[in-house]
This record gives C-alpha cells, sequence and structure tokens, in this order.
C-alpha cells in the first residue's frame, strides 16, 4: 500500500505542540505522526511501503546483527543529539564485527508531554546521519508512555551488516605478542556530556566525537583482513573495553599512558571533576588488535582517515591468563588498569 | 598542559628518585604517614612506591573524608530521606558508602528517595530555590579545604531568608587527628594500638585553607617530621625526599613543598567565614580514630535553624563497623588493605564493606584498583610496622 496524498487535512502542529497519549494508541493520530514526522524525514522505499516490516535481499557469507537502546541526558549536546546517536551508535556496533551495515530499525518509546519540534529535531537528526552513512532506517516502531514514566525519547536501534570473506573479528581472538591500537583522542563524548548537564555547566570546546566509523574499518578490513578484535570503547572508556577484550581473550595487556592520544581540554575538563580520561565515554572511535607486523599498516590506513587522523599505538598483549591490563605511567610507574566501578564519581577534595 | 604536566615528568621524577636512593640511610627504615587520601591515590597511581628504596614505606592515613565518617552519621543521612523525606544533596563519593545493613544513599536512591549528587554546596541551595514546598539538606563533609563553601552557603541561606533549606554538618579538622594517630593522648583505649611514624606528608588543600602554622606545636610536641606535599606525584617524591632529610638530621618541624599554594598563615578570609558560621564540637567519632575531642566543627547557635541535626532531631546513632572490616586499623595505619580477611573476597569496589573500599581515596580501593597485579604485591605484607602499646 502506498501513502495517501493529504490523508490529513490539517497538519501536524510541529511548532507548538507535545506528544500525547494518541499518538501511541494505533489511531489517526500515530498515523499522522509517522506520516508527517517519521517517515518524512526517514523516507526510503521499504519505509514508503508502510508494513510492519521491511523485506529485503542479502547477498550470500556471514551476516551480523546488534541492537543497542539509546538513553542521553541531555538530549542534544555539543557535537550531536540522541537521534544521531542512536544511528551512529548501532552503525558502530555492527561494524565492530568488520561487516559493512546495510539497514537499520529504529523504535521509539516517546513520554506523553514531550515536544513535537524536538522530536523533529532529533529525527532530522537521526535521518542526517543514516543519509550520511549510507544506511537507511527502513522499518520502526512508536509507544507513547504515560508523563512519568519515560525521560522524554528513548530510542533504540537495530542493525544488519554482512562481514567480508576472510574476515573473523571477535573480542577472544587477541593473542600475545599483539598490538593494540585507539583510532583518536579519548574521553572526548563524556566531556562534551558532562560540560552540559544541568548541575555541571562548565564551558569547553570538547564535542563529541559521535560518528559512524564502518567507513574507517572498511578500509582496514579491505587491507588486513587478519584483524583479531575491533570494538568501540563507550561507556565505561578504553579502560573497560580493554579489560573485556583481556578478559575474552585470557590475555593480559601493557598499555603505554604517554602514547594514548587524550585532548588537552579533556585532561582539563577531567583534572577539575576527579575523574580518569581513560573511563570517560566515546562514541566515535574504535580499538584495534591486531598482529603486529600489521600494526604499522593500520595506523597509517586509520591516520589517513578523517575519523582516524589521531591514531596510535598504544600498547602490547601479553601472555597472562589472569588478563590484567596494565600501564606504564608517564610518571615512570607502572599501575594496574582496572575495570570501571560503579559510576565515576568526582572526588571531595 | 601547565600546572599539570610539569608535576608529572618522568626524567624529574628519575632524578628525585635516585637522590632519595642517595640520601636514605641503609641501614635506617623510614616510615612516613601520607595523611590525605589524595596523596594516597597519587602513590598508586603513579606507581611511586616503585620509584623509592624498600626501607622507605608509605603509610596511608586517614585523610579521605568518606571513609572516616562513622556508620552513625550515614544512617543518620538514611533516615532524612527515608524517614522526613527530605531531597539530600550530597558529594559523589558519598553514595555508595554502605550503612547499616549494608543499606547505603545509593540503594535508598534506587527505592524513590531523592538524593542528588552535587559538585558545589551552592548547587543545593539552587536545588532548595526550585523546590520550596520540600526540604532540603546539604550533608556536608570534608576536612577544612571543603569547610568554607559550607560556611559561605549558610550565610547565603540566612541572608535570602531561605526556610527549607539545611545543613548536615559532619567536617572534621585535620590537626586533632594527627594527635589522635601519634600520640593517641586523648584515648583511654589501652588497647588500642598505634603504629610507629618518623614523619607526615602532611595535607595539600587543607593547608590552603588553615596554612602550615596549625602543625607547628605538633611537630614540637610529638617529635615529628612534616612536609606539607602537594599532590602531584613530583610533589609526593619531593615531599618524601624532605622528610628523609629531616629525619636523617633529626629535625622536627613543619616545612612545606606545596609553596604554590599554601603560605604559614593560610586563607584568612576563609578561616574568619568558617569562625563566623561554625564552631568547635566538644568531641566527634572518627571511624577508626573513635571519639577525638575538638576535632569536628558544627553550626553555631545563631544559625542554628540551618542545623538540620537540630530541625530534624536527629538522633546520635552508634553503629559498628560490619564484622570482620579491618577499616579502623587501616585508617589508623596499624594495618594494610591486605591485612583484612574481606578485602578482595566479599569487600570489593563493586560491593564494599567498608568505607576505605568506597572512595579512590581510600586505601583499599587504592591497593585494590591500581596495585593488584603484581602477585607480589598481593603477598605483600605489612613490613617495617611495628605495633606498639599506647
Amino acid at each position: 500500500m502506498t501513502v495517501k496524498v493529504k490523508r490529513f487535512p490539517v497538519r501536524l502542529r510541529i511548532k507548538d505542540n507535545v506528544i500525547d497519549m494518541t499518538h501511541g494508541s494505533g489511531g489517526r493520530a500515530m498515523a499522522q505522526l509517522i506520516e508527517e514526522l517519521f517517515v518524512k524525514y526517514l523516507d526510503n522505499e521499504f519505509l514508503r511501503q508502510a508494513n510492519d516490516q521491511a523485506a529485503f535481499n542479502v547477498p550470500g557469507g556471514r551476516m551480523v546483527m546488534s541492537t543497542d537502546g539509546h538513553v542521553i541526558a541531555p538530549l542534544f549536546f555539543p557535537g550531536g543529539d540522541i537521534g544521531s546517536l542512536s544511528v551512529h551508535g548501532t552503525i558502530n556496533d555492527v561494524a565492530m564485527s568488520g561487516a559493512s551495515p546495510l539497514y537499520l530499525s529504529a523504535g521509539f518509546i516517546l513520554e506523553e508531554g514531550f515536544p513535537l519540534a524536538d522530536l523533529e529535531r532529533i529525527v532530522i537528526s537521526m535521518a542526517a546521519a543514516a543519509s550520511q552513512a549510507g544506511v537507511p532506517v527502513i522499518t520502526g516502531d512508536t509507544k507513547v508512555v504515560e508523563k512519568g514514566k519515560g525521560d522524554g525519547i528513548f530510542i533504540t536501534t537495530t542493525g544488519v551488516g554482512m562481514v567480508p570473506e576472510k574476515v573473523y573479528i571477535s573480542g577472544d581472538q587477541a593473542q600475545a605478542g599483539d598490538a593494540i591500537l585507539v583510532s583518536g583522542s579519548i574521553g572526548d563524548h563524556g566531556v562534551a556530556i558532562m560540560s552540559c548537564r544541568e548541575n555541571l555547566q562548565f564551558e569547553t570546546r570538547i564535542q563529541s566525537d559521535s560518528a559512524a566509523l564502518h567507513t574507517l574499518v572498511a578500509d582496514m578490513v579491505a587491507q588486513v583482513p587478519d584483524i583479531h578484535c575491533l570494538r568501540d570503547p563507550t561507556r565505561g572508556g578504553l579502560a573497560t573495553t580493554l579489560n573485556e577484550l583481556a578478559q575474552q581473550s585470557a590475555v593480559a595487556m601493557t598499555l603505554y599512558e604517554s602514547q594514548i592520544p587524550v585532548n588537552a581540554a579533556v585532561t582539563q575538563a577531567c583534572e577539575l571533576l576527579g575523574l580518569d580520561p581513560l573511563y570517560v565515554a566515546n562514541e566515535g572511535k574504535l580499538v584495534c588488535i591486531c598482529k603486529p607486523q600489521h600494526s604499522q599498516t593500520l595506523l597509517a590506513i586509520m591516520q589517513a582517515h578523517p575519523l582516524g587522523r589521531q591514531a596510535a599505538i598504544i600498547g602490547e598483549v601479553s601472555d597472562d591468563p589472569a588478563g590484567f591490563v596494565q600501564m606504564q605511567t608517564c610518571f615512570g610507574g607502572t599501575r594496574m588498569v582496572d575495570w570501571l566501578s560503579g559510576e565515576q564519581l568526582p572526588r571531595i577534595c | 598542559m601547565k600546572y599539570l604536566d610539569e608535576f608529572r615528568r618522568q626524567d624529574l621524577a628519575q632524578h628525585l628518585s635516585a637522590v632519595i636512593k642517595k640520601t636514605v640511610e641503609p641501614q635506617r627504615h623510614y616510615h612516613l604517614m601520607e595523611f590525605c587520601g589524595g596523596h594516597t591515590h597519587a602513590i598508586f597511581r603513579y606507581g611511586i612506591q616503585q620509584l623509592i628504596p624498600d626501607n622507605v614505606t608509605f603509610i596511608h592515613g586517614p585523610g579521605c573524608p568518606v571513609c572516616v565518617l562513622p556508620v552513625g552519621r550515614i544512617d543518620n543521612a538514611l533516615q532524612l530521606v527515608t524517614e522526613h523525606k527530605v531531597i539530600l544533596c550530597t558529594y559523589g563519593d558519598l553514595m555508595r558508602v554502605p550503612a547499616s545493613g549494608l543499606n547505603s544513599l545509593l540503594k535508598v536512591k534506587a527505592y524513590g528517595a531523592d538524593v542528588r549528587m552535587i559538585y558545589s554546596p551552592m548547587d543545593a541551595l539552587k536545588i532548595a530555590r526550585k523546590n520550596a514546598d520540600k526540604e532540603v539538606v546539604f550533608f556536608a563533609i570534608g576536612f577544612e579545604t571543603t569547610t568554607p563553601p559550607t560556611a559561605l552557603v549558610i550565610k547565603q541561606a540566612s541572608a535570602e531568608a531561605l526556610d527549607n533549606f539545611s545543613v548536615f554538618c559532619n567536617h572534621v579538622l585535620t590537626p586533632p587527628a594527627m594527635n589522635s594517630i601519634v600520640g593517641d593522648i586523648n584515648n583511654s583505649d589501652k588497647d588500642k594500638k598505634t603504629v610507629v611514624i618518623d614523619g607526615f606528608l602532611g595535607p595539600s588543600h587543607v593547608s590552603s585553607v588553615i596554612g602550615t602554622q596549625p602543625y607547628e606545636v605538633f611537630a614540637q610536641q610529638f617529635h615529628k617530621a612534616v612536609v606539607i606535599a602537594g599532590f602531584e606525584p613530583l610533589d609526593v617524591m619531593q615531599s618524601a625526599l624532605m622528610l628523609i632529610r629531616q629525619i636523617n638530621q633529626g629535625r622536627h618541624e613543619v616545612e612545606n613543598e606545596y609553596t604554590r599554594a599554601v603560605s604559614r598563615e593560610g586563607n584568612q578570609k576563609a578561616q574568619a567565614l568558617v569562625a563566623e558560621v561554625l564552631e568547635l564540637r566538644p568531641e566527634f567519632e572518627w571511624r577508626g580514630l573513635g571519639m577525638v575531642p575538638d576535632s569536628a566543627l558544627k553550626i553555631k547557635p545563631g544559625y542554628a535553624e540551618f542545623d538540620a541535626e537540630k530541625r530534624f532531631n536527629m538522633p546520635a546513632i552508634q553503629a559498628s563497623d560490619i564484622k570482620g572490616c579491618e577499616c579502623p586499623q587501616i585508617l589508623r595505619g596499624v594495618k594494610k588493605p591486605l591485612d583484612c580477611q574481606l578485602f578482595g573476597t566479599v569487600c570489593t569496589p563493586e560491593n564494599p564493606m567498608g568505607a576505605c573500599m568506597v572512595s579512590a581515596e581510600g586505601a583499599c580501593a587504592a591497593y585494590w584498583t591500581y596495585g593488584r597485579f603484581t602477585h607480589q604485591a598481593f603477598a605483600e605484607k605489612p613490613t617495617g610496622i611495628q605495633e606498639n602499646m599506647a
């Protein structure tokens, strides 16, 4: 069925209206919201078919699927918003298998009273991110919850992609002797978010690094299919991601603090707040673990890509089933880099 | 980065390391207590212990405001939110400190209590202005560093005649705690073990407020070397060197390494502000040290309406630590985290049983987070600590 033009004589009042329970009731109001907001901006042939699912052909081979729920405060932050984040986040999760992402789905949980103008801004941002990445949102869902039962908007996106032949990237593939690379400066996203939280406003030039990394990954696997691990260090930061990989692969790691790229403004903000950039979230960075003989090639590929200019080799994998991640500090000592425990909380004095 | 990188330079660290090695007398054992959690944190985070000789031992002191707060005061805070239904504003570290029955502010928050993490007492004031129909309490803790902002916020609330704002004051004082550790003169508990300490790395941020003068009596009375030490790793190493020199020469003076922030007199404006709003408590309970006379501050009668203890008629709660938890001994430097049976078994940062595991500044959290990778460190026993009777 194709959507009829002018099915709703009075257009959705986006400027000054808010989400109400009828927008999730399955009736006319919901149909209008979908047509005049979601389909309008996220437009593609699949959405236009207005089915409850999207049917598409896939080439043969290994397929990956990943899903990610996005909840963030504030919804709009320097360098992005929940819309672009929900596209980038899932594309990156798919891409960390080495796959080319093909399609996304999006589920929206909206809270009664959420401004339609904000929703429009978020959907426009999603559409721009999806279009720029070349990964369309081809099916979706909308639910409305009563006021007080949500935090404005939650977006869950699911992505599918195809893994190229001869690529077997997995968190359990790290081996002693492997090199550890990171694609750029760490902590930018977390600091950007914190800088505009209600109780913690401070001025910083730092923007979220939110970005879709699949073209960077494509460049990397095209030349070096034999990458062992890829992962995007989101919540919990670089430290937690490396601990996950060390545990999955039953290996130890040694990092060189002086080699880990951190923007000066991030270091300053973290110093002020008593936080460690190693544990601050990223949304446009990846960690790559590869054979030592591939490290220079991959470093060059990463640095040649716009999203990998600050890429660096930051450490190496060693043999220890206990799975400890250690770091040689700038100061000349050695210390452990542990999992993030609980939330990172500011220190008192 | 200016004011950071130059205090973390590896070449200077190597140089200092070499000078310390030359300066120590090989037969001697140096027991240096770093008073502050900030120092403990720096020692572990930068691996300073590996850069100094084996006969120099750092003993981790009680200078972590979260760690020394007794369980009863956390129970008091929980009562405020669960029984009096106040909005409780607090610094982040306090959220996870275990209260009686392994309850915590974080847990009651999950069940719907209104606990808010703030960065500045002024944020608590903002919350009070916004919620005129609710009682808002600021859970104030900390040493002399965080006291002036608390005094300021009480004055401000008074000037605005805010009638829904009060402060649960738990501010404690550094010099009486140092007295208590070395002298135990104020403690009648004869069984309480103390530890031999040759010198103190004195508080940095605290001293920027109170100056170096208040430690002079301490150094003379107890014949202890004191060096006011900054929190950056080079500060800690330089201060250790200054202490070692004092000990070698038999001096016991107050020296100031942290000259870029600390003077002898301190910040007199801040001191005057504190004196205007707060006054000494006759005694206050410290986790690990017990009741210490004249060691804490309370709100003056002139500002009584902003005193949560009076406003909510808060009872004094005597609560015991969790069985087996060695926090009290660890805070006095008598035991090390590895001596505690709970350490790393049931007590971890995810599931802290005692306060030393909660705050990043706590000795147990630092051991666990930064030191666990060396099996050697794990097996390390409290060498060099001699116990004697008070």
